[in-house]
């Protein structure tokens, strides 16, 4: 299955982000368990990925916030050849546009990559990462979670 | 077409031997290519006086310098993007000789990026991939995404769905570049070429978009390009090769191969519509309007979107334009008679911009018959030269 793709033997083997000053309030919402996107304090649009300027308004003052989770799939791909980094088996990598607007890389997770198909809905949870970080998933979303 | 003094044309073009062992430093390919570019144009190196090159090329303006003798560099720029950029390193050229910022600019670029570094391959945690941090890609590391092969299947992927293209319609054009590299001595594919069941056959790299015959190759080589003025160009060896147009764009939130955050449609060739659009107006002629087509092959599905932006067909036609023969050395629009990057090999757009000038100049070993105008185009960059 997908989301063992990234443990070994129970061990977490995902790589790391690479985080920068101005992608780390992403990062540390995730270490957290939060999705976190980017809004402007001003106009409220949201961004991602993040930025240190609103580019409409030009201010500085642009804050994280808790997305709420649900997005769906835009596109997506299986890398296999040369394996990534960190995967014991290809993940099955996809672009998802969350309900706010805005479009992430990540994987979708328990689900065969013959049942993956654009426009279905997901919903985020989080994966461990080698250096005891977290990063978002996302997994499609049941019935019976579906609001 | 007016000819004046100041219209910038190129003049001389080198190109080493394209390998996946050079057995030779990064810098030496550049000097070697340098070097022939110049004998090519007739000019002695030390009269070099601007130079360009990519932001991500190893070498250094000194150390070459260093290697051809250059007695006063008056001017260095470097481009950004990559190989996406790399029709850019003609725009600059242009712009420096136009204005008079420099006489003789010499483009190079120069790579062992078989034997010394894996450009296609993943990047391991905590490193900035290739193409460095002028673009997002450190959002796809974690996730597996991570090598150029799979950033580019995200949006071919919507592309496919959206158009219902297979990867064996992008196999039409990894045929079609191994035929025009199939006789073309300099290829690494030389008299290799492939069949529909070939790529069908070849393995995954990024399922369901890409197989490995969908991808460029990995090479070591060097390819200059020497520019100048035509006041100048008149007393050199070689007939020189008008640039009459050439553009660079960049548009809020587009990047370079990462490009998922310009639009909630990302199969929209936006980047290269805007250039088809100014190339109009400052060269005066389109794309599609040319005789040879040099355009950017790192996978095959960016062929079928830039045939779109460029203008060549509509939006969601370009199976159809190809499959039609549009693409072959008779048919409409020649693409890379030299085989491209996936037959030739992958010195990062500047062995296709050398391809263009030996084809206006009418040398070139796949000639295509009654060349006036070669466009060449690269995603983000576009230029239209022709030898008036």
């Amino acid at each position: 299955m997908a989301d063992d793709a990234s443990l070994r033997g129970g061990v977490a083997t995902r790589p790391d982000p690479i985080v920068t000053v101005d992608s780390s309030a992403f990062w540390a919402g995730a270490d957290r368990g939060e999705l976190i996107i980017q809004q402007c304090g001003d106009c409220t649009t949201f961004y991602h990925p993040p930025r240190p300027m609103c580019p409409k308004c030009h201010t500085t003052a642009m804050r994280p916030v808790k997305a709420n989770g649900r997005g769906t799939i835009y596109s997506y791909c299986i890398p296999i050849h040369p394996p990534s980094f960190g995967f014991a088996a290809p993940p099955i990598v996809a672009l998802i546009d969350l309900e706010e607007g805005v479009r992430i890389v990540s994987n979708v997770v328990g689900i065969e990559y013959e049942k993956v198909t654009n426009g279905l809905k997901v919903e985020v949870e989080f994966e461990p990462t080698e250096g005891g970080h977290q990063v978002p998933v996302f997994r499609v979303t049941t019935k019976k979670k579906a609001r | 077409m007016a000819i004046r003094n100041n219209d910038a044309v190129i003049v001389g073009v080198g190109q080493t031997e394209i390998s996946k062992q050079s057995g030779r430093s990064e810098l030496q390919l550049a000097a070697e290519a340098s070097l022939l570019a110049l004998n090519d144009a007739g000019i002695a190196p030390e009269d070099v006086d601007g130079m360009i090159t990519y932001t991500i090329d190893n070498n250094d303006e000194v150390g070459l310098c260093r290697c051809l003798g250059v007695k006063d560099l008056k001017y260095t720029v470097r481009v950004p993007q990559g190989g996406g950029g790399s029709v850019v390193t003609i725009f600059q050229a242009m712009a420096a000789v136009k204005s008079g910022v420099a006489d003789v600019v010499l483009i190079w670029r120069a790579m062992n990026e078989r034997s010394q570094y894996r450009f296609g391959r993943p990047v391991p945690a905590g490193r900035i991939p290739v193409g460095g941090g002028s673009t997002f890609m450190e959002w796809a590391m974690p996730f597996g995404a991570q090598s150029p092969g799979s950033w580019e299947a995200l949006v071919a992927q919507a592309y496919m769905k959206k158009y219902g293209v297979t990867n064996a319609d992008f196999g039409m054009v990894s045929v079609l570049l191994r035929k025009h590299a199939a006789t073309n001595p300099a290829a690494w594919f030389y008299k290799k070429p492939i069949t529909i069941d070939d790529h069908q056959n070849s393995r995954w790299i990024a399922a369901p978009v890409l197989r490995l015959l969908d991808c460029c190759q990995e090479s070591d080589g060097g390819v200059a390009i020497v520019v100048t003025r035509m006041d100048r160009a008149r007393d050199l060896k070689q007939k020189p090769v008008k640039i009459h147009g050439a553009v660079h764009t960049m548009l809020p939130n587009h990047e370079i191969i990462t490009n998922y955050y310009h639009s909630q449609d990302l199969t929209r060739a936006a980047l290269s519509e805007t250039v088809t659009k100014r190339l109009k107006k400052t060269a005066r002629i389109a794309p599609a309007e040319t005789q040879v087509a040099m355009i950017y092959d790192n996978f095959t599905p960016q062929i079928f979107t830039q045939l779109e932006g460029f203008g060549y067909c509509k939006r969601g036609e370009a199976k159809d334009y190809i499959a039609g023969g549009n693409l072959e050395l008779y048919g409409k629009s020649p693409l890379s008679p030299n085989g491209g990057h996936i037959g030739e090999g992958y010195i990062h757009g500047m062995n296709l911009i050398s391809e263009g000038v030996r084809q206006a100049r009418g040398t070139a070993v796949n000639q295509v018959k009654n060349v006036e105008t070669v466009f060449l185009g690269s995603g983000v960059s576009g230029a239209i030269i022709g030898v008036v």
